[in-house]
């Protein structure tokens, strides 16, 4: 039986794409068969962050049409061959997606998967609704900023009230925070809110901090997931969420920056 | 944010260091981000736990008083809490100064 995952937020452009192309690569690189879904019908984006934009041609609407099966849809990753993509469509409405279609996806994928990530858009619409609807994880992509912990919070009503599990009585989904874009130099400052004024409100699962870097828009310039740049810290710190929620237990990293003595002391940025 | 001192930034400081425990601090961005979005949060997390029909009600509601008294649009606040076995409508209406009506 897969484990279903959504990457899901409220606001956009917090990193959910980026996210959610992260952890299924480190989930497959651990040795687990995975999916990642783009749920982001008309907007579609992920297959550009994967890299296989140019491979794309069956989406997830044409499986529910039952245009294509889903193995002429899903992709196959080319740095991973545990790893694969069901892209959006990139040209119908976001209501072509009903829940009975999506539920069917699921229940065909869970088949032969271990993991099934699914990348939400933005908003609360029918897309967003349907991406956390089968969901028995959930991450929460949340930046140190008032609009994004709103939309976070608001999130996590819908996330309890609005899903299979909540419906059927069952058990919660289960939420994480990965908290994205974080400058703690600039959280030490007074200028950004710190992780722990932003857990006063959320109170959630810490699966990790990624640090505000440079290596998240050369990874997507190219087309390869973030987590696939080892040396760098964001790379590194999706390497230690992928690895936390597979039950490893790794102390957190770039919460107060990399600083000396001398400089802790006197300042020095 | 914030405007460092002479030896600070003699010193290169950018961040928190022992000499910003010297300054003279003023209240920062982030606390007020933090405690704005306290508010709004608690706010909005009693509302969605509402029933849909409470809006409406509380129109109706004001809609009557009206007819009766003088009162403005802000001037009545609803409430439904739920405990173990009871529910409670709370209406709370700040009524005009009575001797300027």
């Amino acid at each position: 039986m897969a484990r279903i995952i959504v990457v899901t937020s409220g606001k956009g452009g917090v990193g959910k794409t980026t996210t959610s192309a992260a952890i299924s690569m480190g989930l497959a690189k651990k040795g687990h068969k995975t999916v990642v879904i783009d749920f982001d019908v008309g907007l579609r984006n992920l297959d550009l962050i994967m890299g296989c934009e140019r491979r794309v041609v069956y989406d997830i609407i044409n499986v529910i049409n039952g245009e294509a099966s889903l193995n002429q849809a899903l992709i196959k990753d080319k740095n991973c061959n545990l790893l694969s993509i069901l892209p959006a469509s990139q040209t119908r409405n976001k209501d072509a997606l009903t829940q009975e279609g999506v539920g069917n996806i699921l229940e065909e994928l869970s088949k032969e998967f271990k993991y099934i990530v699914c990348d939400s858009p933005a908003g609360i619409e029918q897309g967003a609704h349907l991406a956390m609807y089968f969901a028995d994880d959930a991450f929460i992509v949340t930046n140190p900023e008032v609009s994004s912990v709103r939309d976070s919070d608001r999130i996590l009503g819908l996330l309890s009230s609005k899903s299979q599990r909540a419906e059927k009585n069952e058990e919660p989904i289960k939420e994480y925070l990965i908290l994205t874009r974080y400058a703690p130099e600039r959280v030490k400052s007074g200028e950004m809110l710190s992780l722990d004024d932003v857990q006063d409100i959320l109170s959630l699962d810490l699966l990790g901090v990624i640090p505000e870097s440079k290596s998240v828009l050369t990874a997507s310039n190219s087309g390869n997931p973030v987590i696939l740049d080892e040396k760098s810290d964001a790379g590194q710190a999706y390497g230690d969420i992928v690895a936390r929620y597979l039950g490893e237990t790794r102390p957190h990293r770039f919460i107060d920056g990399k600083k000396g003595l001398f400089r802790k002391l006197f300042g020095g940025g | 944010m914030g405007r460092k001192g002479c030896l600070g930034s003699y010193l290169g400081a950018g961040d928190m260091s022992l000499l910003d425990y010297f300054r003279t601090s003023k209240t920062s961005s982030a606390s007020l981000a933090k405690e704005r979005l306290q508010i709004l949060v608690a706010y909005e997390r009693s509302s969605h736990n509402q029933p849909p029909y409470l809006p409406q009600l509380q129109q109706e509601l004001l809609i009557v008083i009206q007819k009766y008294v003088n009162v403005n649009c802000d001037a009545m606040t609803i409430k439904l809490e739920q405990s173990d076995n009871q529910e409670t409508l709370e209406l709370n209406i700040v009524l005009p100064d009575f001797r300027r009506v």
